[in-house]
């Protein structure tokens, strides 16, 4: 059930000249810096925010390269050492006959981090040029990257788990390589990522572009008081 | 321009995905208020929820610590045998520049769930029972919601499950006590942060910290 809205316009915070908290939502009049219930740094838009984006998206995609090239689990055996790479694992997994598994280690390992990347910085351009695509579905996008951005890890803790547990002296043992590094750090930089973007610019092109086409058609609806 | 709007502020709710502005009205237990811009769910009362948060992350609480230490995967193949607890799993990254790893997926997988449960209850124990919050409560209750996305348990019983099907033509691997209690855990973690009610809880720490 909805609380409001029953009013055609929704205003924002900003163009109610009104702040509120992103941790605990309370509202604050506008120019109020820190949140006076739980102590956060309270600001309108997170001016910023694009910059950190960006920044932290870069470092997240250069882990992610050594993550690809360096093995991620050594396999020693009696016989032979075995280094894999993620995809050489899992292509390694098909050959044995486990495609499941197999995709799902590269829908976590491959799919997902590359597709993350994609949408971060396509949500990161789309906010400071008119998009085609609508507001609704980029909330939705960004939504999807943040829920599904920890997934990721899957791949590692499956590292951690097999590399504790084949731990059999001279018959078996399963030890991570150097990429299993870089790849954590890649899933958690690309996590820092998504959370420094502040989404609530993607509703902010859409309604300058209403204010504009607006302000000559109808005068009825004050923007802000 | 920041002229005073006409309703007070504390009538107003804003949604914190797209700053859309709503005039407050509590939706009644059981029922949810969502933001009509963009979807976001903005408050969800539930009649009880303080005491089944409560009792849920309580069994939380225990059960990490109970599926940390005892045994948790054992495997035998050739007639050697090694079994390891979820600890073990998360410093299986030990040698070299790989502690930090060891560290961040303990952390991820054990410490974080734990500190949020914890803090979780000391936030609302005092308010279920009608005392007035504990010194702290905001700062531990916002340090709770920082958490939120590096709490990894649940990741971790799916890599498991993936773990366990390439291990298992490679050696016999059977489960240990602490297995089915993280799977439990699992679940529990995944209701207790349905459950939750953030916008109620902030409510009830700004009220009573006024009277």
């Amino acid at each position: 059930m909805d609380v409001a809205g029953q009013n055609a316009q929704i205003l924002s915070a900003r163009e109610m000249g009104v702040v509120a908290c992103r941790r605990c939502t309370k509202v604050w009049p506008a120019g109020t810096t820190t949140c006076g219930r739980c102590g956060s740094a309270v600001v309108a838009r997170d001016t910023l925010s694009l910059q950190r984006v960006w920044a932290l998206w870069i470092v997240g995609f250069m882990c992610y390269i050594p993550a690809n090239m360096y093995p991620m689990l050594q396999t020693r055996t009696l016989l032979s050492v075995q280094e894999d790479t993620i995809v050489g694992g899992a292509i390694e997994l098909i050959h044995y006959g486990s495609p499941g598994i197999a995709f799902i280690i590269l829908f976590a390992s491959v799919v997902i981090p590359i597709g993350k990347f994609m949408a971060i910085g396509f949500l990161a351009i789309s906010v400071t040029r008119p998009s085609a695509v609508s507001n609704h579905h980029r909330q939705v996008l960004y939504e999807v990257v943040e829920y599904i951005g920890r997934w990721s890890m899957i791949d590692i803790f499956v590292v951690a788990i097999m590399s504790s547990l084949v731990q059999l002296n001279t018959l078996a043992a399963i030890n991570p390589g150097r990429a299993s590094l870089f790849f954590a750090l890649s899933v958690i930089f690309t996590m820092l990522s998504a959370q420094a973007f502040d989404s609530r610019m993607i509703w902010d092109a859409r309604a300058a572009q209403k204010r504009d086409e607006g302000a000559e058609g109808q005068k009825g609806q004050p923007a802000h008081d | 321009m920041s002229t005073a709007p006409p309703i007070p502020l504390d009538k107003l709710i804003v949604c914190t995905h797209c700053d859309a502005v709503y005039a407050l009205e509590r939706p009644s237990a059981g029922q949810k208020a969502t933001c009509a811009r963009c979807g976001t769910v903005l408050i969800t009362p539930r009649r009880k929820a303080g005491l089944q948060i409560i009792a849920v992350s309580s069994a939380i609480a225990i059960l990490i610590v109970a599926a940390t230490v005892f045994p948790f995967l054992s495997i035998s193949a050739g007639g050697t045998t090694n079994s390891v607890s979820i600890l073990d799993a998360a410093l299986a990254f030990s040698d070299g520049l790989l502690i930090a790893l060891a560290l961040a997926t303990a952390a991820l997988i054990i410490f974080v769930p734990l500190a949020r449960v914890l803090l979780t209850l000391y936030v609302l124990i005092p308010i279920v029972l009608d005392y007035p919050p504990v010194r702290g409560s905001t700062q531990a209750f916002r340090f709770a919601e920082a958490l939120r996305p590096w709490s990894m348990a649940e990741i971790f019983a799916l890599g498991c499950a993936v773990a366990l099907i390439k291990i298992s033509d490679l050696a016999d691997v059977t489960f240990g006590p602490a297995f089915w209690m993280f799977s439990v855990l699992v679940v529990l973690v995944v209701v207790q942060d349905n459950f939750l009610c953030r916008w109620s809880v902030w409510t009830s720490l700004d009220r009573t910290r006024k009277s």
